[in-house]
């Protein structure tokens, strides 16, 4: 099945985004493929290079980068919310890509279900 | 990373915008708005539902000025028509534990109760909630 995949909150203040790596890392496990993850609203931060968590922590940015570097996943963070919480390409993380919203559109359309985290 | 090709040739689904949320206060309604504009250049079959605090959205009076200096984004919803977003649902009972009724609304919308609600929903092909 092709899951897509919505991230609408930031890293480490709310645990959507954890979820949906947890779930995105399961669902290619079992065989399914997870083509896109659409980051938006504070979900945007999550492809902030800039972040540093403390070393005995998770590193979401790092590890969403992993997964998109061994699957494949295009992840894609929304231009609009991006801007509006300066989240440009110049401090964008390895393995994502800045895109407009017709890109959540599309995974809508193409994908067997859209999988939605935040609140 | 390369951009995945859909295929999306063709397909016309039904989306569902499901707003939860009060129009001001948080940025999520403003967001989903916006979410809904872009999806009406894809020729879907889109919808939207409003239910919780997601009734206050398309509210009457809504001012900001004097509040948060948020952009007041209200007259947004009345121009959904012209991109054929016609679409609107309002749960009854959210809508009467506000004290509110259609005439508080700025746009026409279709009020139904929370079991009409629940079909409709699981009717949808995508469902956006915020």
């Amino acid at each position: 099945m092709n899951i897509g995949i919505l991230v609408n909150e930031g890293p480490f203040t709310h645990q959507a985004s954890d979820s949906a790596y947890m779930f995105a890392k399961a669902a290619i496990a079992k065989g399914h493929q997870v083509p896109r993850v659409f980051f938006y609203y504070d979900g945007v931060n999550n492809g902030n290079k800039l972040s540093e968590p403390q070393s005995d922590d998770r590193d979401l940015v790092k590890l969403w980068g992993k997964l998109a570097d061994d699957h494949g996943v295009d992840l894609v963070v929304c231009v609009a919310a991006g801007l509006r919480r300066g989240i440009k390409d110049d401090i964008l993380a390895d393995g994502f890509r800045i895109s407009g919203l017709g890109q959540l559109i599309e995974a809508g359309m193409g994908c067997d279900r859209l999988v939605t985290f935040g609140d | 990373m390369a951009e995945f090709e859909f295929e999306t040739e063709g397909v016309v689904k039904k989306f569902m915008f499901l707003n939860r949320k009060a129009p001001y206060g948080t940025i999520y309604a403003l967001e989903v708005l916006e979410t809904v504009l872009i999806s009406a250049a894809f020729d879907q079959e889109v919808c939207l539902a409003f239910v919780d605090d997601g009734v206050y959205q398309i509210m009457k009076g809504c001012d900001t000025a004097e509040t948060s200096g948020m952009k007041n984004f209200s007259k947004t919803y009345r121009a959904l028509e012209g991109y054929d977003i016609e679409q609107l649902f309002v749960e009854k009972e959210s809508m009467e534990a506000r004290g509110l009724s259609e005439d508080n609304f700025i746009v026409d919308v279709q009020v139904i109760p929370a079991s009409e609600m629940a079909t409709l929903i699981a009717g949808q092909d995508v469902v956006i909630s915020g």
